[in-house]
């Protein structure tokens, strides 16, 4: 018998039924519009089993990769444990092993999660400076490749977690971190498509860590990066970014600078900008966009414009509700 | 082919759905980034566009080109007209509903649709006119 579970109760789909249709039978709301699988709305991700294929249609590979579904056309053959992508999370206590400034204001925390979590670099965790008091920040770091789970935390102003983040905690101390989430992330089966990454401020440390998964996962198509400040300053990493361009001849790196004091060896404008000049036609590109939720909302509109498939574009942008 | 299977092949592309004649989920994958973004890019009306999240509007997208694909729907006018009521205000009339339904046949000329199932989709998208235009 199937059966399909949601929070602590459980449901048994009708012969015709739907996820949706069964779990709105026994009284759950489940966000809904069009009901045919089109408009994405009931979204909702199996926790335990796998989701039939066909209620898979439409998604970002990222999505099927983590199990998400659409409730409303998700007629199960096996039973399924079922909740919203926002719900999908466990709270795990991690220790503090390493903080270390990357530049005046971003603070690269290293985490060691008390119960290892699974997670592909470019997702993020929600980590609480108490029960009620949380930030979602994106993960930097590749698994197997990095002993720790690494984030780049930004002094944002009178930021009540980042402020605290900057000046209170220690190595050692143990927070809670919930998570992870988030689809903005590699899906290994193309190597060969070119991949374009546009980042502004600690909109790099998702890139960071799906370039280096990417990489070490063995993309061969070109990667190319566009990370973008307003001044040199607000720049980091560059060493191991330049590092990297060394070792991989398929990826570049191009530092850009939108405020009027230009180094050399960077590039003038925004990195959105700067990069849709650069590669102007983005037919068969996958394209990851983090950063400033203005540069995300811009800058996929002109991806999209410039010939990027929805469905190859990827994007993380932060939070401004839960900015201070 | 004997006169029996022809006659078979005869009665089911007769009575498959226009949905299915046009190639069902794939054909909507096709045609939603096609149309989206000549809807995005034309003058005319992408400023009725201005601040939407384009991701998710390509969503919609994609529910309105799978009902005038004549595919599964839920489709209440209800919906429309509340979605496109502040746009009304802004000034939203026939001449944009128009510009959209040019894309519309353009984009499913490109994917080379025969032209009388061209006719039926529009007939369908048409439909939502007045709903669209809140009349």
């Amino acid at each position: 018998m199937i059966t399909i579970r949601y929070g602590h109760r459980q449901f048994e789909p009708g012969p015709q039924e739907s996820v949706l249709e069964c779990l709105e039978r026994g009284g759950v709301a489940i966000p809904s519009s069009c009901r045919s699988g089109s408009c994405q709305t009931c979204l909702m991700k199996a926790t335990a089993g796998e989701p039939p294929t066909a209620s898979q249609q439409g998604l970002k590979d990222s999505l099927k990769l983590g199990n998400h579904f659409l409730a409303c056309i998700c007629h199960p053959t096996e039973s399924l444990e079922v909740a919203l992508p926002q719900e999908a999370q466990g709270v795990t206590p991690a220790t503090v092993k390493q903080l270390q400034l990357l530049n005046d204001d971003i603070m690269q925390v290293a985490l060691e999660c008390h119960d290892p979590i699974e997670y592909r670099p470019g997702q993020f965790i929600n980590l609480f400076r108490d029960p009620g008091l949380g930030r979602s920040y994106s993960i930097a770091s590749v698994p197997g490749a990095d002993d720790h789970l690494q984030l780049h935390v930004r002094r944002l102003p009178n930021g009540r977690v980042s402020g605290w983040i900057h000046d209170e905690l220690r190595t050692g101390q143990t927070v809670e971190v919930r998570g992870p989430a988030g689809d903005c992330f590699y899906v290994p089966g193309r190597p060969d498509q070119p991949l374009l990454l546009i980042g502004t401020g600690s909109g790099l440390a998702p890139l960071y860590g799906i370039i280096r998964d990417a990489l070490l996962r063995g993309h061969s198509g070109p990667i190319r990066l566009f990370h973008g400040s307003r001044h040199r300053g607000g720049l980091y990493l560059t060493g191991e970014l330049l590092e990297l361009t060394r070792q991989y001849s398929n990826f570049d790196y191009v530092p850009c600078i939108s405020g009027d004091d230009l180094p050399h060896g960077h590039a003038a404008g925004r990195a959105e900008a700067v990069a849709l000049q650069e590669v102007s036609n983005l037919k068969g590109w996958r394209v990851f966009l983090c950063g400033h939720p203005e540069m995300v909302r811009t800058a996929t509109k002109k991806a999209f414009l410039a010939g990027a498939s929805m469905k190859e574009i990827y994007a993380d942008a932060f939070n401004v509700n839960q900015a201070a | 082919m004997s006169e029996k299977q022809s006659m078979a092949a005869w009665w089911e592309s007769r009575n498959k759905s226009l949905y299915d004649r046009l190639g069902g989920e794939g054909a909507v994958d096709a045609a939603v980034d096609i149309f989206y973004r000549k809807v995005l890019a034309d003058e005319r009306i992408n400023r009725f566009f201005e601040g939407v999240d384009v991701q998710k509007q390509a969503a919609k997208q994609k529910a309105f080109l799978t009902f005038a694909f004549g595919g599964p729907n839920n489709y209440t006018g209800t919906d429309m007209r509340t979605a496109h009521a502040r746009l009304v205000q802004a000034g939203l009339d026939d001449s944009h509903f128009d510009a959209v339904m040019e894309h519309l046949g353009a984009t499913m000329q490109e994917l080379n649709v025969p032209g009388d199932l061209i006719a039926e989709a529009a007939a369908i998208a048409e439909s939502t006119r007045k709903d669209v235009l809140g009349r």
